[in-house]
């Protein structure tokens, strides 16, 4: 008997020390993840890489040496040079801010607008929701990267332009998600709780619902970033996104292709770039995806 | 002031079914059909039937969660029906839900502490310190301890999840508590516990029960009366003792008669097992809604359906065969 109660003692006292949020149980799950982690590693290097950008770079982006145009990789100029003699490393190190930013803020932008579209048309349904969601349809029927030019097309190439674009065009997938997972949590019993004591919509939809839809628009948002990252390139290639001197990856892609059987080295290293900031979102994303879903909580 | 704490007059639910391509209306599933009852201060109402017969739409209904389609719902004498919003929002302190499922019914996001807050917060109840007061000694009463307030539902076991969330329905110390098969989630050795909790918290709080179940067994421990309903109408309604003993209606019978018997050497008489399966809500059968079952059917339960009418003190029946509390053949 004493002993049982001993151990009931113990489980107590075990039980006050292990208080753990949602949030930190999903880091512990995502922490078992090798190449989740990996990820996470590649994302936060380039992330201290655009915070830190100018102490890294060993010259200006501009910083123009026709004599040296290009170069191959050498010890002056680790990455080469362009066809202007500009450092490609140094170019590459700006040029993820502006990547990280596009990506980071497009997805940001249609996460917003497409949660509220998509809140407000799975918790209200009937005709709000028929309307939305033939708006999604609408939207989703072109080629993204079609429509991503058509809307650049109309608002003039700049790279704030590429970012609206790109941000619209991955409206109707986040807004498609939140809405099927409001569809289903507004049915929970939760949901009938708060009703029961009379809580007010908007309390029920940004206490309960909201957070409780957040999850797969966590993971679609880290893929995203990487589509993002890649749709930006692909509009600075078509010259669509950055002007002229900005050292966007995609522009300095389409930049040197005709030096391509010259200087490979100046298409290789943003190619390059681009890849691991993709993979390391994907990885992210895949990662995150397995520590949230609820099947794989044992 | 009368000792009735709440009366439903004749309500009805009834779902519509939309079909085609604009979405008209093709017919109606039909989940509470005319229910009329009464619910004394401190007592418990047992409300059974089997799954689909519109015991939770009844109790859904009482709360205002859904708009019945027909009927009134009085609450203290005062007609609750066509309350707006508004209105009825401040009387929702006076009457809360315990629900079914532990594990669907507590926000996993958020801590104990604030799901038992939330309900004060909505109405307005106490400042926050005060709250957290509260919220630390609704735990100990329902049997949990304080220290649980900083822990999220998935730490918790089902029994204790159950308590939290009949904590929850407490916290704004309501008068009516409609609880919907609060046990049936439970394992059998919890459901005990969790019952003799809720005939407490009735004698200390000095609560009124509606409460909905399928377990005959469960319904008889905890009710005072008890009412059997059967394709959204109220077929039987009496006291709990005088049901089991004394059953009259055919559908009443069968049922109590499936009860499992812990006993292997007593004697079964008269074990009437139904056949076929509850007809549609949608498609109701015409006259008496269980003629097509009833061993005992006669050509006018095909044609009319029967009144509940009072066949003996305090024992409703809606039947043809009883007729002024005489078998009527």
């Amino acid at each position: 008997m004493q002993e049982i109660l001993n151990t009931q003692q113990f489980q107590q006292v075990k039980e006050v020390q292990e208080v753990h949020s949602p949030w930190l149980d999903l880091w512990r799950r995502f922490r078992k993840n090798k190449l989740a982690v990996v990820g996470l590693g590649i994302i936060s290097f380039f992330v201290i890489v655009a915070i830190i950008a100018p102490l890294l770079a060993p010259e200006g982006i501009n910083e123009q040496k026709l004599a040296d145009r290009l170069q191959s990789p050498s010890a002056d100029h680790w990455l080469g040079t362009d066809d202007f003699g500009r450092d490609i490393l140094s170019r590459i190190l700006y040029g993820t801010r502006i990547s990280l930013w596009i990506g980071t803020f497009s997805v940001l932008g249609s996460i917003i607008v497409g949660s509220i579209l998509g809140i407000v048309a799975g918790y209200y349904g009937r005709w709000v929701d028929t309307i939305i969601s033939r708006l999604f349809d609408i939207l989703l029927a072109f080629p993204s990267i079609l429509l991503a030019i058509a809307i650049v097309t109309i608002l003039g190439p700049s790279l704030s332009n590429a970012l609206i674009a790109i941000a619209i065009i991955n409206i109707p997938s986040f807004g498609r998600l939140i809405r099927s997972k409001v569809l289903s949590v507004k049915q929970e019993e939760y949901i009938m709780a708060a009703k029961s004591i009379g809580m007010g919509d908007f309390r029920i939809l940004f206490h309960h619902v909201l957070p409780n839809s957040m999850a797969p628009v966590i993971v679609q948002g880290t893929l995203a970033i990487a589509t993002s990252i890649l749709e930006a390139a692909a509009l600075g290639f078509l010259g669509l996104g950055a002007e002229a001197p900005n050292p966007e990856w995609g522009k300095m892609l389409s930049d040197s292709r005709q030096f391509i059987t010259q200087a490979p080295w100046t298409m290789v290293s943003p190619g390059i770039a681009i890849m691991l900031v993709v993979i390391g979102f994907n990885l992210l994303g895949d990662g995150l995806r397995d520590a949230l879903d609820p099947r794989m909580k044992h | 002031m009368s000792d009735t704490l709440l009366e439903v007059k004749n309500l009805r639910k009834h779902f519509p079914i939309k079909g085609g391509i604009i979405g008209k209306q093709v017919g109606a599933v039909k989940a509470v059909d005319g229910v009329s009852f009464l619910i004394k201060k401190g007592e418990t109402l047992g409300l059974v039937g089997e799954s689909g017969c519109g015991k939770s739409t009844t109790g859904r209904l009482l709360m205002r969660l859904l708009e019945p389609t027909e009927g009134q719902i009085y609450f203290e004498d005062q007609e609750i029906t066509n309350l707006s919003r508004k209105e009825m929002k401040s009387l929702r302190r006076e009457m809360q839900m315990i629900f079914q499922d532990p594990f669907a019914s507590l926000n996993p996001r958020h801590t104990v502490e604030r799901i038992l807050s939330e309900p004060l917060i909505v109405q307005g109840m106490g400042r926050a310190e005060d709250r957290k007061q509260k919220v630390r000694e609704m735990l100990e009463v329902v049997g949990l301890s304080s220290y649980h307030a900083k822990r999220y539902p998935h730490q918790f076991s089902g029994g204790q999840r159950q308590r939290i969330g009949i904590a929850r329905a407490l916290m704004t110390r309501p008068k009516l508590i409609v609880a919907d098969e609060p046990v049936s989630a439970l394992d059998v050795s919890i459901q005990s516990q969790v019952l003799n909790l809720l005939q407490e918290l009735q004698k200390e709080f000095d609560l009124t029960y509606l409460f909905i179940a399928h377990d005959l067994g469960v319904v008889r421990h905890i009710s005072d009366r008890v009412g059997v309903m059967y394709l959204g109408h109220l077929v039987e309604l009496t006291e709990s003792e005088r049901l089991y003993e004394q059953p009259l209606h055919p559908y009443t019978k069968a049922l109590l008669s499936a009860v499992p018997i812990a006993d292997p050497k007593a004697a079964r008489n008269e074990q009437e097992i139904l056949t076929g399966d509850i007809p549609s809500p949608s498609n109701p059968p015409k006259g008496c809604p269980f003629h097509t079952r009833c061993p005992k059917a006669m050509d006018i339960c095909q044609s009319q359906s029967p009144d509940f009418q009072e066949v003996e003190p305090a024992h409703y029946v809606a039947c043809h065969l009883y007729h002024d509390g005489k078998l009527h053949v």
